[in-house]
């Protein structure tokens, strides 16, 4: 395959990459002035919808087919929250974005506004990116000085104002109706759907919550159109009838046991091989992976045997792993005990359950002290299978919680146990070995 | 792990007296127009204050309450739904450091540090030194992971606090820094 140039990168690492200026240097709000012009907001819809765009915040949702799930001619307000909270661990795409080329991603927003008629739209950023928070305020101001945000943007009858809001560390605000109900000044509490938010979303009004990386992807198929889009990527597998297919560039953050951590765009459906090998430039100090997580804490574990598998939308489900999720992959060696692998990733969703669903507040919770009680060394051997059944109970998928968060907290203990459970078994009976584990942090 | 004693017992504080400073009140103000309700100002209103007080004190949750007409309960309900803000009883030191702690962070060593960072402040996880400097927090994933092990000064992630002397060197620069915590909003 030839060399891919990157196109949501492109410009990262240039002096003068974050200001308008440069922005517009390398021909940026071209493409906004025309589509203002010339196309319509159905047109612009229908050729996000055509690309075959899916969401890149974690489920994949075609991004197209959620702008016309808003009610035909509603008088407004119509709403476009974009989700920069970006908690799933192991994932910096869009902090990558929004601090080094925060232009790109608000022509994006700017372009989706037109298409979904929003005259606001609410950009929710997590508390930890302070920088890009910064930055993000920086280009909204900018912005409205050139013209391109306020009042009849470049002479149009289109007007829009762009608002920052900041999180307070939460991983649940990360859900599209716990970012909702997180804005609106609640707490951040996810919503029963339906109704989803394109009918009723923030304060009660239609409403679309997108991805940044998404919105910046919009900007580009504006600018190259559907068939440059649809050359890049994966079609839908034909094994597969629910494959929509992954199409488009998509950035993969790299972190763990690898030489080089860091974030690379390349066409979907590279392998996670490829990915470890030649853009991590492979497992430190010399030693093999043991596995990896394919796409941020929520997805799952797969072990070194299944690197083969593309990321795309479908490649990662084809082994039993929850889903491609943020393409966030990270690698551990064969020096990691898979126990304390799982103990963390336990851990993180104990902490970070919202407490309002029973089954994911007590699951997270008791998933935890099991997996606690196996790490000591006082594991019982009825433990895995307790483990796996919690871990099956829990979630919107089996229909016992709200929101999907607790499916992804289920995932990678069901994901550990199934595919390395000679490693849980061994480890029940000896415990423990010295020296090479994780040091347990203090309860918070 | 033992603590020296030494971080700070709050209730030997003198508390924090109200109202609210005239720039505070006015910024919270000047956000009303940006949302259709009064009760969106709840986050950066609690930004704003904590920012300015090192905690949100009850006279303040309820001076926020009344400009947003709402009651006390529903402010301080969204205020203890996120651990991030502290009441009097429990202040902030002027700058705050993380320690993340996600698997990222976790892999390259990240567990030891945050031991490690309480050693050097004197204080547990949660704790503020007795000069009132430095809060020490874990953190669950920064997105900064790119630069594991990760820390975070107030909002700004430091990459790459890869062994004991940077943790060292760091705890260092934080206590002799001037305070000048990061805006809310």
């Amino acid at each position: 395959m030839a060399t891919y140039e990157p196109v949501l990168l492109r410009r990262i690492g240039r002096p003068e990459c974050q200001g308008i200026e440069g922005y517009r240097a390398d021909g940026g709000y071209k493409t906004l002035e025309r589509v203002l012009k010339e196309l319509t907001s159905e047109q612009v819809t229908n050729q996000v919808k055509d690309s075959g765009l899916r969401g890149r915040g974690g489920a994949g949702f075609p991004t197209g087919l959620k702008w016309t799930f808003l009610p035909k001619g509603h008088p407004g307000p119509i709403y476009l929250c974009v989700n920069c909270d970006e908690s799933e661990p192991c994932t910096f795409n869009n902090r990558v974005l929004v601090e080094k080329d925060p232009h790109q991603v608000l022509e994006g927003i700017i372009l989706a506004s037109y298409a979904i008629r929003a005259t606001t739209a609410y950009f929710y950023i997590r508390y930890e990116y302070g920088h890009g928070m910064r930055q993000m305020q920086k280009a909204i101001d900018e912005a409205y000085s050139a013209g391109l945000l306020g009042k009849n943007i470049l002479g149009t009858t289109f007007s829009l104002d762009v608002f920052v809001h900041r999180g307070a560390a939460a991983y649940i605000c990360g859900e599209e109706t716990g970012l909702i109900e997180s804005l609106e000044g609640k707490r951040a509490w996810p919503r029963i759907k339906p109704p989803f938010p394109a009918i009723e979303g923030a304060f009660r009004k239609p409403t679309i919550v997108n991805n940044p990386e998404t919105l910046a992807n919009v900007v580009h198929i504006m600018e190259r159109g559907v068939d440059w889009f649809k050359s890049i990527g994966v079609p839908p597998d034909p094994k597969n009838p629910r494959d929509a297919g992954s199409y488009g560039p998509k950035l993969y953050c790299i972190s763990g046991h690898v030489n080089k951590p860091g974030i690379v765009e390349l066409p979907m459906g590279v392998t996670l091989r490829e990915l470890v090998e030649k853009h991590g430039g492979g497992v430190w100090k010399g030693r093999k992976a043991k596995g990896a997580i394919p796409g941020g804490n929520s997805m799952g574990i797969i072990p070194e045997s299944e690197f083969d598998i593309p990321l795309d939308f479908n490649g990662p489900g084809t082994v039993k792993a929850l889903g491609l999720g943020t393409a966030a992959v990270t690698i551990f060696d064969d020096q990691t005990s898979i126990v304390d692998v799982l103990h963390n990733l336990c851990r993180f969703f104990a902490h970070e359950s919202c407490g309002q669903c029973t089954p994911c507040r007590e699951g997270t919770g008791w998933m935890l002290k099991i997996v606690e009680r196996i790490r000591r060394g006082q594991g019982r051997r009825e433990d895995l299978d307790i483990l796996e059944e919690v871990a099956d109970r829990i979630g919107i998928m089996p229909g016992t919680t709200i929101c999907g968060l607790a499916d992804g907290a289920g995932w990678p203990v069901k994901t550990a146990i199934r595919k390395f459970r000679p490693e849980f078994e061994s480890y029940l009976k000896t415990g423990p070995r010295q020296g090479v584990r994780l040091q347990m942090a203090q309860a918070h | 792990m033992s603590h020296p004693d030494t971080h700070v017992r709050n209730r030997d504080l003198p508390p924090i007296p109200g109202p609210l400073p005239v720039e505070i009140r006015e910024r919270i103000f000047s956000l009303l127009r940006r949302y259709p309700s009064k009760q969106a100002v709840t986050l950066p209103a609690l930004h704003l204050v904590q920012d300015k007080l090192r905690c949100v004190p009850r006279w303040a949750v309820e001076e926020i309450a009344d400009i947003l007409d709402l009651s006390p309960a529903e402010v301080h309900d969204t205020m203890s739904f996120y651990g991030f803000f502290r009441d009097e009883s429990d202040r902030l030191g002027a700058r705050r450091l993380w320690v993340c702690r996600s698997l990222a962070c976790a892999l390259r060593g990240a567990d030891s540090l945050l031991e490690k960072a309480s050693e050097f402040l004197g204080v547990p996880v949660g704790g503020t030194t007795s000069d009132g400097t430095v809060t020490l927090e874990l953190a669950e994933c920064l997105g900064a992971c790119e630069g594991a092990p990760a820390c975070m000064i107030d909002d700004e992630h430091v990459h790459d606090i890869s062994d004991e002397s940077r943790m060292r060197e760091l705890v260092h620069r934080l206590r002799n820094a001037p305070a000048g915590p990061a805006s809310g909003q």
